[in-house]
């Protein structure tokens, strides 16, 4: 299915289509053709929700920048992290991007079964990341080096725990998803919550991208 | 563990008789206006049709009203602060500093956040789509979640009136001042949960208006003939998006500082406190632009509309618009020179803040040469607009006199401070809400307010502001520093007294606006706006009838050029008859209600609530609340209503037959 | 530079002599030509810092003051029912008349912006002050709510009075034990944020003797009004009187004096130390010894819900 099969002759909030002069438009909402259609409004209104989270992480990477040498004493990043298991989650999470992907595929295939299967294999991928995470948190803790430690610690876990915490509200999020689409089908309004759940997932792999180049690459090798 | 966490009742105030009698007061007239909606049946009405109301035009109504309630309890702690100013003169006043702390700490709270705030974002909802020429925003529901989540926010700050304390750091609670070290009670909690629960709803709200403004406009209605309101609005929006995140960030680093014993902001541990000043000031400055933006948008529809004149320079308006909301970004330094940067780095900021200037002088001269040739109508919101242009621009001067470093030096966080941010945020925000209000009123009720009280309430606030803002300057020369629960020089006290004059007869302006409305709402058979444009609008708004119908516009109109509606009216006028033929009318879908703003936001509060008092269970409960009620949202399988189209036409050939008569008998 | 040095020298500009004239008597008019203002500076950091208000008032008086007037001649002019006034609805856009409103404030910002460069360079607060006269060092620490002189080189101490021996530029090294703070003197000049772990170089001079007010300008919780302190302008021969008069005598400040100064306390009369423990100002620096510990709980059942501050 495409989108402008789906909102031509279905617009939920009937807007644009059939207002001034007869318009069936396509339009993206630049003024000549009148409102955007309900798929591209949910799509951009989302990806600006993206971007002031993105703003907000920007905040937390600012802080960590000013704190990562605030050690008070205690260890430094170079002393901390585990590179093998950091790989492994960055794996996981990149991997889950793309089962979400196929994901994606199956639903405009509209196949009940394999959208599900790919949602539950990023789901679980995702959860190794959590679980993975969680752990390397509380080696950290029972070692001493808590958030607590000092303003570096501080950094580290907020900024870390922040998209650690995201992924997870992520993993509600799919969870809720995947009864949605068993119990109500592929209905328009669904498959736009899916695009938007996949984009924030993406999203979410751009930010972890960050954080391992520059809180654990550069932390460990910088 | 302690069922109620940190709650006893040591948390009642009872040995404080102010705020216990006000809390009380509070609570009489809450279940008092409780009792009479269900006494009079109006509940399920209340309900249906405004609580759970997803229309973009009552959730602005709402918003406007909320600010207007807040307005007289911030207005009431500054008239407190203004009159102990006058009485603690070598004495201690009648308020402790606890309390003393808690007031100025609450009115700049309220002031900023639950009354600027809402009532721009209130004039914008119920605004900007009709200007769009469009039946809905893009989000309607989460549009009413921003909304109750702003109320809950309000909420918060307000129970701390009776349970526990506000906090006493300053509407900006400065670390290291507001870690758990320095304040231990429970007030700076109450303010971050307050606006990190609000500040959610800010942010939801602008991402509603970014996507409507951006992809919702009526058929030709490209971004260069869009009013300058939307612009403004848009601007506005784009600028909440990209520093409200950073307040959401900032109070959620001072949270952990205070609940895990994190070190952002600490002394010690190498925690950074002029860390804080910088992350909260890259979200504080925008603030400012956020605020002042809009309300430059309805001087514009205003000057405009009452000189008879398209707005002069509207293309250089709209860049500068857009100028003030990139440069707005870059500024933020100027709030701390004093924490001793060096020559460089204050030289560039305090140039950078300057600039801002330039756009903001243009919008005057704009606005000036729009009057000129034009033909002035002095009613109330042309009367406001006039007070801005002369009040803003003297503290537009102060403004670029502490933008210099050194005088910022001997100025900063003195009365003259303050005297420069009201003479800023009063004309530019407050009196541009007021011409809002008496603008839109009509379009939102039907009927018109009051012009006589009206006016009483606009000399009394104009001077009013004079009188009260102008001696802080003196006092702010004379070196008196701001927060000042008492002092010992006394060449201060008489200006004190003069400032308390003038908030004296801005109480007795906000008295007016009360009368206004109840007169307002007695005489409206005399005041009726029958057929939908009552100031000789110039934007599309104005072609609906008043109060619009839930869906706007029976067709879209198509916007052929700028001022889309004068154009209509103009050949509309000529043949005395709407040109316009009578469209085919078709069944309208519309959102439906729904109360899941509602529920989302009680259990936010109870989040908060739980949050500030360490009720672990009652997060929990509150969490799993709010989680199944977006998952009953997301359940539901009908989002639309059908308006049939006899409805539409119904409502539609009404309008035109009134407009019709008002043309031929020559009132348009 | 020369705003610094030499206080009765203008800065570098100089408006017509109406104009400053007419911009000094609106605001001597303002502060009601009292004592005890930014405008009656006893020093050149103050001196320095008038000037610039001064001069910014006055050039930008020459935009303001025209455009009320404009504004309020162009709405009364063009009234509904003025009938000698040309309507022209159609004049919405002219290319020269928008020239004119970008340039006026743009020059204008150009000009003050420079003021504002150079200025900021000339009067950053830990400019070295020129004089010919030895500095005199003094280390000052923010308390709840008070403030700490130290006279590194005398070896003596006050509690909020700071002596100051006319014409002498003082070098003051500032931290605070607490919370952020300012010292502020509205006739002496600058004030740079004080905190905790951290140094901050402030120059000031006293030309003048005389007693002035000082407060702390940066709300710091329950106690702040009561965070005062006095500017005593004294002849430099008095000053080493003073101190003759003050070492050795009354308490001292060691570390247990110190602890004990630690807790919150406000409103304090002005008193001196009579000797320091040599290297306290670094030991408060440097964290050795602890920042204050906040408010004292006296008499309250749950701090953690309402602290009162102890009486």
């Amino acid at each position: 299915m495409t989108a402008t099969d789906a909102h031509a002759d279905h617009d939920p909030h009937h807007i644009g289509h059939r207002g001034a002069a007869g318009y069936h438009s396509m339009a993206v909402g630049h003024g000549e053709g009148g409102p955007a259609s309900k798929r591209i409004i949910v799509g951009y209104g989302f990806w600006i929700f993206l971007l002031s989270d993105f703003v907000m992480f920007s905040a937390f990477f600012a802080t960590y920048a000013v704190l990562k040498d605030r050690t008070a004493g205690g260890p430094g990043a170079h002393q901390l992290f585990n590179m093998t298991d950091i790989a492994l989650e960055t794996g996981a999470l990149l991997l889950s991007s793309f089962t979400c992907g196929l994901m994606s595929l199956e639903m405009d295939r509209k196949r009940l079964w394999p959208t599900e299967a790919w949602m539950l294999v990023t789901g679980l991928l995702g959860f190794l990341f959590v679980f993975l995470e969680g752990r390397e948190f509380a080696h950290l803790v029972s070692i001493g080096d808590g958030p607590q430690r000092s303003g570096f610690l501080t950094a580290f876990f907020t900024l870390v725990g922040c998209h650690g915490m995201h992924v997870s509200i992520g993993l509600l999020w799919l969870g809720t998803m995947m009864a949605q689409v068993y119990f109500k089908g592929f209905r328009q309004d669904i498959q736009f919550r899916v695009l938007c759940f996949s984009l924030f997932w993406h999203a979410l792999d751009i930010i972890w991208v960050a954080i391992f180049t520059l809180v654990y690459l550069i932390g460990v090798h910088g | 563990m302690k069922l109620l966490g940190k709650l006893d009742w040591s948390a009642i105030p009872f040995d404080q008789p102010i705020p216990l009698a006000a809390g009380a007061l509070v609570i009489v007239v809450i279940l008092g206006v409780v009792a009479l909606i269900f006494a009079k049946g109006w509940a399920p009405y209340i309900w249906n049709e405004w609580i759970c109301s997803v229309d973009h035009k009552r959730i602005g109504v709402m918003y406007c009203s909320l600010a207007m309630v807040m307005l007289v309890r911030g207005f009431i702690d500054a008239l407190m602060m203004r009159t102990q100013q006058s009485v603690a003169f070598h004495s201690g006043g009648y308020l402790p500093p606890e309390h003393y702390d808690q007031i100025f700490s609450a009115h700049g709270t309220i002031m900023i956040f639950f009354v600027a705030m809402p009532f721009v974002i209130g004039l914008m909802n119920f605004v900007v789509p009709l200007q769009l020429g469009v039946r809905d925003v893009a989000f309607p529901t989460l549009n009413s979640v921003a909304l109750w989540l702003t109320a809950a926010g309000v909420l918060l700050v307000n129970m701390s009136l009776v349970v526990g304390e506000f906090s006493r750091v300053g509407w900006l609670p400065y670390p290291p001042l507001s870690e758990l070290t320095y304040s231990p009670g429970v007030g700076v909690d109450y303010y971050c949960w307050a606006l990190e629960i609000s500040g959610i709803g800010t942010l939801a709200g602008g991402i509603n208006l970014v996507t409507t403004i951006l992809k919702m406009r009526a058929p030709g209605l490209s971004y260069t003939r869009m009013p300058i309101f939307c612009w403004t609005a848009l601007a506005s929006n784009l600028m909440i998006i990209a520093a409200f995140p950073v307040l959401t960030a900032t109070l959620a680093m001072l949270l952990l500082d205070r609940y895990l014993g994190f070190h952002f902001f600490t002394n010690t541990m190498g925690g950074n406190q002029m860390m804080f000043m910088n992350l909260i000031w890259i979200w504080g400055h925008p603030e400012v632009y956020i605020l002042v933006l809009p309300a430059f948008g309805v001087y514009s529809e205003v000057v405009s509309t009452f000189s008879g004149k398209p707005l002069f320079g509207y293309r250089s308006m709209i860049v500068a618009t857009m100028a003030i909301c990139i440069i707005s970004f870059l500024v933020w330094l100027h709030h701390f020179f004093t924490m001793g940067p060096g020559g460089d780095v204050n030289g560039v900021f305090g140039i950078a803040s300057m600039i801002i200037a330039v756009p903001t002088g243009v919008k005057i001269f704009n606005w000036l040469f729009t009057m000129y040739g034009g033909t002035v109508r002095f009613r109330v919101p042309m009367l406001w607009s006039i007070a801005f242009m002369i009040t803003f621009v003297i503290g537009g001067m102060t403004g670029v006199m502490l933008a210099i470093p050194p005088a910022d030096f001997i100025l900063h966080n003195n009365l003259f401070l303050v005297a420069h941010f009201h003479n800023v945020i009063i004309p530019g925000v407050l009196f541009a809400a007021f011409a809002g209000y008496v603008y839109w009123f009509p379009k939102a009720f039907g009927f018109k307010l009051d012009e006589g009280w009206g006016k009483a309430a606009f000399w009394f606030w104009v001077i009013g502001f004079y009188l009260a803002f102008m001696p802080l300057y003196v006092m702010g020369l004379e070196g008196m520093p701001r927060r000042m629960q008492s002092y010992d020089v006394p060449q201060w006290q008489p200006w004190a007294h003069v400032a308390t004059v003038g908030a004296l007869s801005i109480m007795c302006g906000i008295a007016c606006m009360v009368i206004q409305l109840v007169v307002s709402i007695r005489n409206r058979e005399q005041l009726r706006d029958d057929y939908g444009d009552p100031w000789d609008g110039r934007t599309l708004e104005w072609i609906t009838p008043s109060p619009p119908p839930e869906f706007n516009f029976a067709v879209m109109p198509n916007v052929t050029g700028e001022e889309a509606y004068w154009g209509l009216k103009e050949a509309a006028r000529e043949q005395q008859r709407i040109t316009r033929p009578v469209p085919e009318y078709e069944d309208l879908e519309m959102p439906r209600n729904s109360p899941t703003g509602f529920v989302c936001a009680f259990f936010a509060v109870m989040m908060g609530f739980a949050l500030i008092w360490h009720i672990w269970w009652l997060l929990v409960l509150g969490f799993i609340g709010a989680y199944a009620t977006l998952v009953v949202f997301a359940w539901r399988d009908l989002h639309e209503r059908i308006i049939p189209k006899e409805e539409v036409a119904r409502i539609d050939l009404e309008n035109r037959a009134r407009r019709n008569l008002a043309l031929q008998e020559g009132r348009v | 530079m020369d705003i610094m040095a030499s206080p009765p020298r203008r800065g570098r500009f100089r408006p017509p002599a109406a104009a400053r004239v007419l911009g000094l008597v609106c605001l001597i008019l303002m502060t009601g030509c009292r004592e005890d203002s930014v405008f009656t500076p006893i020093g050149p950091v103050a001196n320095g810092e008038r000037l610039i208000i001064l001069d910014s008032v006055v050039i930008m008086l020459a935009i303001v003051i025209p455009t009320i007037l404009a504004t309020v001649v162009v709405a009364w002019w063009f009234r509904a029912s003025n009938r000698r006034a040309k309507r022209d609805p159609s004049f919405v856009y002219s290319g020269r008349v928008e020239l004119v409103v970008w340039s006026i404030p743009a020059l204008t910002i150009l000009f003050l912006g420079s003021l504002a460069w150079i200025s900021a360079h000339d009067l950053d607060p830990a400019k070295p002050l020129k004089s010919n006269v030895q500095p005199l060092d003094v280390e000052v620490v923010a308390m709840d709510w008070k403030w700490l002189f130290i006279y590194p080189t005398q070896g003596v101490a006050t509690i909020n009075r700071l002596v100051a021996p006319t014409g002498t530029p003082l070098r003051m090294h500032l931290t605070s034990a607490t919370v952020m703070n300012t010292l502020f003197a509205p006739e002496v000049g600058s004030q740079i944020y004080v905190m905790n772990g951290m140094v901050g170089t402030m120059w000031w001079q006293v030309d003048r003797t005389g007693t002035y007010f000082g407060q702390s300008n940066m709300f710091s919780g329950d106690g702040f009004p009561g965070m005062r302190f006095e500017v005593a302008g004294v002849s430099p021969a008095q000053f080493d009187a003073w101190v003759a008069a003050t070492r050795g005598r009354g308490p001292a400040l060691d570390e247990t004096g110190y602890r004990a100064l630690l807790k919150q306390s406000s409103d304090l009369k002005p008193y001196a130390y009579g000797s320091v423990a040599p290297g306290l100002f670094d030991a408060i620096v440097q964290q050795k010894l602890p920042p204050g510990e906040g408010p004292v709980q006296a008499g309250n059942k749950n701090p953690f819900v309402r602290p009162v501050r102890s009486p």
